[in-house]
């Protein structure tokens, strides 16, 4: 058993799943950046009521947090061309996960909006700001303090979410990992041992800077 | 679209009723194992906490598919015969059990400590008192978050597709290579998942305003 371990975790071996741990937090850095912009214009958007323009983004936005991420997975790689459009992997992956979790900070974003006290922004109207003024002053950075706990841990489903990518053929860590033990059945554990630990080390630092965030703010 | 549901139709009912039914078996043992660990965490004993932790940690930042992935290929390897949908409920149950017990354990955590205290000085045990006082009122506060752990079940038990377990997402990927319309054929199972996520998540919102 032991001999496996060490075979498994030869270098050539372990320098293929660390590139796949590379694309793993490629993907998920950019879908972070992506989906935190998009997500707090939506969320907003929502908040603010626009006629009608904020209703149908409810909509959308609520389809698309009842979707499965899979299904979007398969909607973008493999629906797309059939209208014309070929994505590469990588681009078609970070698309996806991005349109999914904008749908999901976006309604993390009006929720956290919506716990300020709305004395927070009467006062400001009160004190001469515009209703915008009073938004980006006043509402939104109290917002932003409640929600980060709930960002943060969006931000570590969305890490483990990238192994659903595995199905569009992402090299990613899982998919790696299946290649490598697909060549030797003696791997399978040594394997599955090691995407466990290195997927646990990302998240579980994350949901301890949330933990960290969290008490800070109470 | 219309034309896949009229070609394809049976098939994706089959695969519909599959995923619901691994939902709902995952939604109940989770329940179970959850409610559980809860408990662990919230007793007085530093070693039950302490397991009731570790179990939490591992299930809530490894992905779901790796676990899956686990059940599908290592388990039939050394110890036992599993098929998709089997390997594919248990991985779920496992997954989905770790954010049940969080759930739980913030259900009991908003009881007011006063019921424990009040409980305890009327001459109930720890366990007493939580079975038949504090338990009770919890699980007030955790029905909405359950409602959601459910839609995040069936959008969730998707990965099944990955372990052949002939779930709504399977065959609609199998309708999409066979019929080679993949936007129609996707766009169908999105339609079907939306008629189950989509009433619940509002009734949920509904209640979480109510509860608020």
């Amino acid at each position: 058993m032991l001999n496996n371990f060490i075979a498994a975790y030869s270098p050539d071996n372990l320098r293929y799943l660390f590139g796949g741990l590379g694309i793993t937090l490629l993907v998920s850095v950019a879908s972070i950046i992506g989906s935190f912009i998009i997500g707090a214009i939506l969320g907003i958007v929502r908040y603010v009521k626009f006629k009608y323009f904020s209703a149908v983004v409810g909509f959308i936005i609520d389809v698309i947090r009842n979707l499965p991420l899979i299904l979007i997975l398969f909607f973008i790689y493999f629906g797309l061309p059939n209208i014309g459009v070929k994505p590469e992997v990588i681009p078609a992956a970070i698309f996806a996960m991005t349109i999914f979790e904008s749908a999901m900070l976006a309604e993390i974003v009006r929720s956290g909006i919506q716990a300020v006290d709305p004395g927070q922004m009467e006062g400001a109207r009160a004190n001469g700001l515009t209703y915008w003024q009073g938004l980006w002053h006043i509402v939104l950075p109290q917002a932003l303090v409640k929600m980060i706990p709930a960002i943060v841990s969006q931000f570590i489903s969305l890490v483990k979410d990238t192994s659903l990518a595995t199905i569009i053929l992402l090299p990613e860590m899982l998919y790696r990992s299946q290649i490598i033990y697909g060549q030797n059945t003696n791997y399978i554990i040594p394997m599955f041992v090691a995407i466990a630990v290195l997927y646990f080390i990302v998240c579980y630092a994350l949901s301890v800077l949330a933990h960290y965030l969290e008490k800070r703010q109470a | 679209m219309i034309h896949i549901f009229q070609d394809y139709g049976g098939t994706l009912l089959y695969g519909l009723g599959q995923t619901l039914l691994c939902s709902i078996i995952a939604l109940i043992c989770s329940l179970i194992i959850g409610t559980f660990f809860a408990l662990l965490e919230e007793s007085p004993n530093k070693f039950a906490r302490g397991i009731a932790r570790i179990y939490i940690e591992i299930f809530r930042n490894i992905p779901l598919l790796v676990i899956t992935m686990f059940f599908y290929v290592v388990i039939p390897l050394y110890v036992m015969k599993m098929n998709g949908f089997t390997a594919g409920t248990i991985g779920l149950t496992l997954y989905t059990s770790a954010f049940i017990a969080e759930t739980v354990r913030s259900g009991i955590r908003s009881v007011d400590p006063g019921q424990m205290e009040g409980a305890r000085s009327n001459g109930l045990t720890f366990w007493q008192a939580m079975r038949y006082i504090v338990l009770p009122q919890a699980f007030r506060y955790v029905i909405p978050p359950l409602g959601n752990q459910f839609v995040n079940l069936v959008k969730n038990s998707s990965t099944l597709a990955f372990v052949g377990g002939f779930d709504l997402m399977y065959q609609g990927n199998a309708i999409a290579s066979s019929s080679l319309e993949t936007m129609a054929a996707y766009s169908a199972v999105g339609v079907l998942y939306l008629i189950v996520t989509m009433p619940i998540s509002y009734y949920m919102r509904y209640l979480e305003k109510r509860l608020a």
